[in-house]
């Protein structure tokens, strides 16, 4: 059985620039990717060379086992059954939300037609909109119909990009939990293309960070956020501060903050020198620990505060603790590091 | 990032080819024209600069100042009183004031000069009235050259009044509130905010209506006002000096250029001018008694004397000659116009349809250098265009005359220049902006998006084309189409000039008529024209109020 979705090896590149290069990865039927980055990481290219629009340099692409994408060969856009979201929804606005959602449905019955269409707008649960406008509807609104008429001619791959980019901050992380189960109940395979790291915890569940069109890692939110492979991830994901330390032996590394140890080896030479993710919600308050720290800043967030704290060393940490642990700034107080996972890299000089 | 057009066509030359050719062509008249600065024109020149040329431009200005004090009066008045005020008619004026657009200024010229002649209604009346004899009385002499300003006034405002009250409407009520709570009161607020605020739009406005005032060849003629345009036909027909026109054409360009400069600048700048995300429409100011009178009348004057009464006379004159004015003579000429317009109006959509997609398609620098330079006619005077189609046309003409008398014993004649082709060319050269400009607002509206979205979800280009840019550009064609053909119709000093012997137009009848003292006689040409004006107007103002109801939230 052949993935859904395998890209394999793929580079993009525009005149000399190579934008993409040697990325592979593979999505499963059912499973929604994400591709996650800063802007210019090249995520748009490679959705763009998954839906036909850009040539691909190098690599493969197939879609349930049929290549659609090599050098030399491009398989247009509108042979390649993908559905797509995209930023600005590109709604027609000559035709109502039902004709829309049926834009992709020519081949079908009038009668099977109908159904579908009836059966997507009760899924994104705008059953009575069919005879508006895209424009006499709200920006959510709009996402959904521009979501079920990709979804409409039930794609082989559906590829949102950035498609929440124009909702507001509160409301992006509920709308992409709806749309994630609105595809699971379809059944679709799906990338998302988003610089949200949280819009990706909501909705995928593989995730790979892109950095200057490189692949760094592939994983679930949970291990990319826990389990870096290099800096640009631990960086990209998630607060932190890397803290200098030297390596005491397979899986321990001592700092300032004690020994720190993990669930797996760090696979750094014993005796090197290193330094240590700390993330904030490794770093507990602690009035007893003979690790002080001084109070530099902190951010009160409703239910937890963020703490800057100073070590004796200078070396600056965050900690997140529940909000009513309250000091006051230069308060010096006690912490303790708490980590499951030890994440480590080679010192940089 | 590249927007992809049609993937493969991308590495497709003849149409971009074609669009250079294209601009390159419609730019040969200016070309010409600026060509002859380099050529000596001996003392014909010299006695030009010696005598008259001091007037054309001393008389330029003055004119350019005088429909610039009248238009800004008017349109910055009636723009801030519809958009910011609340009193009687104020609904009505909103679109009414257009409809001096559709009135060409040498027609309300003719009408003006009628109206208020010895023989007149007005004298007639007043004589009557006071038992005053000829030479009892003194009265404003209309065909001069403030009656010349005042009459490009009265039809040219509604550029500065659109361009404003757009302005005005789309200043939020945040910037305006912000003037308030800061202790401004509502008239400071004005003058402080609301208007420094408008000026851009002021500015691109006015230099329109300058633009216009420059080009304009009918009222000045009538009147008797040496000014450039005039100046150049003087040149060319009465002195038969060719370069000298071109020169003089050269010229009039360089003021243009410099009307062109500053209504880039402005629009440019008006861009910036949105201050605030949050658009929230303004709350009116509410006028009473007085005021609210004086703000009707404000508004009515315009409409009437710069429309209605013109308009009515028009109406009346062409009732009384009727019976005689109505005759096949009429209907040839009308099918004349019409046709001719209907064929560069389909022509232009054309031309920026290939421009339009041309651009969209292969976004080249030089793809959009060259459309960008075929959208620069409309500012080019038709006098101006006609000198620079008529030099090389003839010369073409001779050249392949003599070539073939030479060669094959077998004079060609005139194919170019003195046909409806040099015509056809000169009306592209000057219109096709309209039409590009229409074209591709309509194709702006159709972001590369939409066609990537129609592509996944699997039509091909050609069917994405009737699928979806068809039915998104329909209303922007038909536009275009119409502008253009309204343009065409009362087109005067290019028709003048190049149209063939012996084919006449309404406009150039309505012309001749004038000229010859036969007001009455012209005034069903005249009226045709104006009635025609109207429709633009009338879809102007209907997307007017259309954008009234539904505001942006």
């Amino acid at each position: 059985m052949s993935s859904q979705l395998e890209v394999s090896d793929v580079s993009i590149a525009y005149g000399a620039e190579a934008v993409v290069r040697g990325v592979s990865f593979a999505l499963e039927p059912g499973q929604i990717g994400c591709l996650l980055g800063p802007s210019g990481c090249g995520k748009t290219t490679l959705l763009r060379a998954i839906a036909g629009f850009e040539p691909v340099r190098q690599g493969r692409i197939a879609l349930h086992g049929v290549c659609v994408s090599r050098p030399g060969l491009t398989v247009p856009p509108e042979r390649r059954r993908v559905g797509m979201v995209f930023q600005d929804l590109a709604l027609f606005p000559h035709l109502s939300v039902a004709d829309n959602i049926g834009f992709g449905l020519r081949r079908a019955s009038a009668r099977a037609r109908g159904q579908r269409i009836d059966d997507l707008l009760a899924l994104i649960g705008l059953g009575r909109a069919h005879r508006q406008y895209p424009h006499e509807l709200s920006g959510g609104m709009q996402q959904r119909v521009a979501l079920a008429r990709a979804m409409a001619p039930r794609p082989e791959i559906l590829l949102l990009d950035e498609p929440f980019s124009n909702i507001d901050a509160e409301r992006r992380e509920q709308l992409a939990r709806e749309v994630r189960e609105m595809l699971r109940r379809e059944g679709v395979t799906g990338i998302l293309v988003t610089h949200d790291q949280l819009e990706a915890f909501a909705m995928a569940d593989a995730i790979g960070v892109l950095g200057d069109g490189a692949l760094h890692q592939w994983g679930s939110g949970f291990e990319l956020y826990h389990e870096p492979v290099d800096r640009f991830v631990a960086d990209f994901i998630g607060q932190g501060v890397l803290v200098p330390g030297r390596v005491r032996d397979r899986d321990r590394v001592a700092t300032e903050l004690g020994e720190l140890a993990g669930q797996r080896p760090h696979g750094l030479p014993i005796g090197s020198l290193a330094e240590v993710l700390v993330r904030p919600d490794d770093v507990f308050c602690d009035d007893s620990s003979p690790i002080r720290a001084v109070v530099v800043d902190s951010a009160f967030r409703g239910a937890e505060f963020l703490y800057t704290l100073r070590l004796a060393s200078g070396v600056e940490i965050l900690c997140m603790t529940p909000s009513h642990h309250h000091h006051a700034i230069g308060a010096e107080i006690g912490i303790r590091p708490h980590a499951n996972h030890l994440v480590a890299f080679p010192r940089r000089y | 990032m590249a927007t992809g057009g049609p993937g493969d066509a991308r590495r497709a030359w003849p149409w971009p080819l074609a669009v250079v050719s294209v601009a390159l062509l419609l730019s040969l008249p200016v070309l010409v024209v600026v060509g002859f600065v380099f050529v000596p024109a001996g003392e014909v020149w010299a006695h030009l600069a010696a005598t008259v040329l001091p007037d054309y431009i001393g008389n330029s200005l003055l004119l350019m100042l005088g429909v610039a004090v009248g238009t800004l009066a008017i349109g910055v008045g009636t723009a801030w009183l519809t958009s910011m005020c609340r009193f009687p008619g104020r609904g009505l004026f909103e679109w009414s004031l257009l409809l001096p657009m559709a009135m060409p200024a040498y027609i309300i010229a003719y009408t003006y000069t009628g109206m208020l002649d010895f023989a007149g209604p007005l004298q007639t009346a007043m004589r009557d009235w006071s038992g005053w004899e000829y030479g009892d009385y003194w009265f404003p002499e209309i065909r001069s050259l403030p009656g010349a300003a005042l009459m490009l006034s009265l039809v040219l405002y509604p550029y500065v009044y659109l361009l404003t009250r757009a302005a005005f409407l789309s200043q939020s009520l945040c910037v305006l509130d912000v003037s308030r709570t800061l202790g401004q009161g509502p008239w400071r607020t004005f003058a402080a905010v609301a208007l420094p605020l408008a000026r851009p739009a002021i500015v691109a406005g006015l230099s329109l209506a300058l633009m216009e005032t420059l080009a304009d060849y009918g009222t000045v003629q009538y009147f008797g006002v040496p000014t450039f345009t005039t100046g150049i036909f003087r040149t060319w027909f009465g002195l038969g000096n060719p370069p000298a026109a071109a020169q003089l054409s050269a010229m009039l360009l360089a003021f243009v250029f410099v009307l062109i400069l500053l209504e880039r600048r402005s629009r440019h700048r008006a861009r910036y001018y949105h201050t605030s995300q949050r658009h929230q429409p303004i709350r009116p100011i509410e006028l009473r008694g007085a005021a609210a009178t004086g703000a009707t009348l404000a508004c009515l004057a315009p409409v009437l004397f710069g429309f209605a009464l013109p308009a009515g006379q028009l109406a009346l004159w062409s009732w009384t000659v009727a019976d005689s004015a109505l005759d096949a003579e009429f209907l040839r000429l009308a099918a004349n116009s019409l046709g001719l317009a209907a064929a560069a109006a389909l022509l232009a959509l054309l031309l920026a349809l290939l421009l339009g997609y041309g651009r969209r398609l292969f976004p080249s620098p030089a793809v959009r250098l060259a459309v960008r330079t075929a959208g620069l006619g409309y500012a080019v005077p038709g006098t101006v265009i006609a000198v620079g189609v008529m030099i090389p046309f003839a010369w073409i003409d001779n050249g392949l005359d003599a070539w073939m008398r030479q060669t094959f014993g077998v004079s060609t004649g005139l194919l170019l220049s003195g046909t409806l082709v040099a015509l056809l060319f000169a009306y592209m050269v000057r219109f096709l902006a309209v039409s590009l400009q229409t074209v591709e607002a309509g194709l702006g509206k159709i972001r590369p998006s939409m066609d990537e979205a129609g592509r996944s979800l699997g039509y091909r280009i050609h069917e994405l084309l009737l699928r979806v840019h068809v039915p998104m550009l329909w209303g922007s064609l038909q536009t275009a189409l119409l502008l253009v053909f309204v343009d065409v119709l009362k087109e005067l000093p290019a028709t003048l000039i190049l149209r063939p012997f012996n084919f006449n137009t309404l406009a150039v009848r309505a012309y001749e008529l004038a000229s010859d003292e036969r007001l009455a006689e012209s005034a069903p040409a005249a009226l045709t024209i104006v009635a025609a004006g109207l429709l633009p107007t009338i879809l102007l103002s209907r997307s007017i109020s259309r954008s009234r109801h539904v505001e942006p939230t």
